[in-house]
């Protein structure tokens, strides 16, 4: 269970495709270690207003609020705006205060610092990093950003290195034999011809905005350096989230993979949303409870759901191989979707399953919806 | 026409059923995905798209967009040399300055897009009537479609500023570009598909076309027979209980997805047409058939 794979961990890094309950599971992760003691920040990128709510929030801002649970710990929750953590990046590795309102006041900087594809997954890493430093959480739970690749935030540190790398800096601090030789031969003409196809004025602003931006550059490589040994570092977990659709089992074995060939501390899989059929039942039996043609509107149903099931259990199961001995806990497919406390609660039934079984076996299935509107 | 929403809401599926509905009609219709997946000529079981376009069915075709080729092509064009473009394409400098360009990699995919689109194509591929996209989820949706202002205001003059003010313009032509959401009748998608619609008036001045909300179920039982079904709870054999309990379930999924639609139509100006849930674990070519059907219908 989830408790035993954080054990001794200070980072939860929940990691999937799009839509497979990653914000959701961040959270019910988070309020369960908080449950057990633990003081415990969530961190999220773009969590709908309700969960929010929830949470007991009306709002979450880059500073951590205090989430009001019936928890022994502490549960606390932030929404990273990765504008303000770039601008706060650029504050903190300016060299001088000339620098700073450069980059900070560069068009480029200014219109494009929000849409950096990237950016984001960078600065949840670098939030991430900076609390840990701090040490005031004993575990933080990060959600990473629904990317179009699940696997866009591995490389954000190394894409931010490269995007800062001298290299490429140069050529606009010393446009002349330096970039050259750094750059190769050719690289004169590739300057004109550059001209020619961005336009003049772009190439100025850009080479403005990275020439100031070179002055930053030691300070945010090596604290990219100390983002990515915090990912392998041992008091790191990975959980991989996934529904049990063909597609997101494809990409999280893709993931798992990934993972392991990077050598980072992979602890095991939540898989939401999975169906869970019984053994077929009877035409005969249900048309004596039930008579026509309520029996068969019934039975129809439930074939339905068994042969979801069915595709679902052969998807995990062919996941489950990949993973050899690491874990994987399936959540059930709860009646209401999960986007409120209750449904978190709900949620940790399945991830921190009692020890002793409780002697009623029905305590393992969802309990009915509460009433609507 | 652009079709986005909420990761996981079957974006791709719709898409496809869109292209396949288009087709139908006579229009040839290319469909394209931008996210460097090539999940819709898997469900026509068709493996390795690629960047070149791909005839699925008579009349629809399939692309893949990657970023790397897109901005070849566009290079090719604004140089109007290929050696020129070679040269350039393979200078260190030009590969550190594009891949750190912030939103480049958008504006490149987005003006591809546009091409595929044009009566008269830049990169002189085929001709296409309609042009769908299978487009980033609706964050990142948004960053591209905002992609061609930010840069025609930050590039003021030149080759990449006329571009983008072109493609910028086409996008918000409601004429020419339509803005699709897809969702699911659940808390999350809805709330986003909400916030989409909000954040598109107000930051780009667009207007979402449609709302699709995929996946609902079929309301299969009455008040009177969801009380019965109640009512006898716990009887029967194992299998006949688990089919019980199995329909119960269903039945007050289908009351919570119905409230998640109302809420959904009180709160988005666009019309809400909606698709039933396939109880299928893996969709093929006779589901996105059976999907383009009842879009006929509803659309």
């Amino acid at each position: 269970m989830i408790a035993d794979w954080l054990e001794r961990k200070e980072v939860c890094i929940c990691a999937g495709s799009g839509g497979v309950g990653k914000t959701t599971t961040s959270a019910a992760i988070a309020l369960g270690m908080a449950a057990r003691g633990r003081k415990v920040a969530v961190l999220t990128i773009d969590p709908a207003r309700r969960l929010a709510n929830s949470l007991g929030l009306p709002e979450l801002g880059n500073e951590e609020r205090r989430v009001e649970a019936d928890v022994d710990g502490e549960l606390w929750a932030m929404m990273l705006d990765a504008k303000r953590t770039f601008d706060d990046l650029v504050e903190w590795h300016a060299p001088d205060e000339r620098t700073r309102d450069a980059v900070l006041g560069n068009r480029v900087y200014q219109e494009l610092s929000n849409a950096v594809a990237g950016s984001q997954e960078y600065m949840a890493m670098e939030k991430l990093h900076e609390l840990h430093q701090e040490g005031r959480y004993d575990l933080l739970v990060l959600d990473t950003p629904p990317s179009r690749n699940a696997l866009d935030f591995l490389d954000a540190p190394r894409r931010l290195s490269d995007f800062i790398d001298s290299r490429s800096l140069e050529l606009f601090t010393a446009p002349g034999r330096l970039g050259l030789k750094v750059l190769g031969r050719g690289s004169g003409v590739a300057f004109s011809v550059m001209k020619r196809a961005t336009g003049i004025d772009l190439l100025q602003d850009l080479g403005e905005f990275f020439r100031s931006f070179g002055d930053m550059t030691d300070g945010i490589r090596e604290r990219a350096g100390l983002v990515n040994s915090l990912l392998s570092d041992s008091r790191t977990a990975f959980v991989l989230v996934t529904s049990p659709g063909r597609d997101a089992v494809d990409e999280a074995a893709y993931f798992h993979h990934r993972l392991m060939d990077a050598g980072l501390p992979f602890a095991g899989v939540v898989a939401n949303r999975v169906h869970r059929a019984g053994g077929p039942s009877d035409p005969a039996e249900l048309a004596e409870l039930l008579g026509q043609p309520l029996a068969s509107k019934v039975q129809r149903t439930y074939e339905e759901e068994r042969r979801l099931a069915q595709g679902e259990g052969e998807n995990l199961a062919g996941l489950r191989r990949r993973l050899g001995r690491k874990p994987m806990i399936e959540v059930p497919h709860l009646h209401d979707d999960v986007h409120d406390l209750d449904g978190l609660w709900q949620m940790d039934e399945y991830l921190f399953p009692r020890r002793a079984r409780s002697s009623r076996p029905d305590r393992r299935r969802p309990s009915p919806s509460r009433p609507t509107g | 026409m652009l079709v986005t929403g909420k990761g996981g809401v079957g974006r791709t599926t719709v898409a496809a059923a869109l292209g396949l509905l288009a087709a139908r009609r006579g229009k040839r219709t290319v469909v394209c995905e931008v996210a460097e997946q090539e999940r819709l000529a898997a469900l026509f079981g068709i493996v390795g798209v690629g960047h070149g376009e791909r005839e699925l069915t008579p009349g629809l075709h399939a692309v893949s967009v990657q970023p790397e080729r897109a901005k070849e092509e566009w290079l090719r064009y604004q140089l109007k040399s290929g050696t020129l473009a070679g040269l350039l394409g393979g200078s260190r400098l030009f590969q550190y300055l594009t891949a750190a360009a912030p939103g480049l990699s958008e504006l490149v995919t987005i003006g591809k897009v546009w091409d595929l689109a044009q009566l008269e194509r830049r990169t002189g591929g085929s001709v296409y009537d309609l042009a769908i996209v299978d487009a980033p989820p609706t964050g990142h949706g948004l960053a591209m479609l905002r992609a061609p202002g930010t840069y025609a205001n930050v590039a003021r003059v030149g080759p990449i500023s006329r571009q983008a003010r072109i493609i910028d313009a086409f996008l918000r032509d409601r004429a020419a570009t339509a803005v699709l959401v897809v969702a699911l009748p659940e808390e999350m998608p809805v709330n986003e598909t909400i916030e989409f619609e909000r954040r598109l008036a107000e930051e780009l001045t667009m207007t979402v076309e449609q709302v699709v909300v995929n996946g609902m179920y079929p309301q299969r039982f009455s008040g009177t027979e969801a009380r019965t079904l109640r009512s006898l709870d716990g009887r029967g054999s194992p299998g006949a209980s688990a089919a019980l309990r199995a329909a119960l379930a269903e039945h007050e999924r289908v009351l919570g997805q119905r409230a998640q639609l109302r809420r959904l139509r009180r709160h988005v100006e666009a019309p809400v047409a909606t698709l039933p849930h396939l109880f299928e674990p893996q969709l093929g070519r006779e589901h996105v058939e059976r999907l383009a059907n009842e879009l006929e219908r509803r659309l």
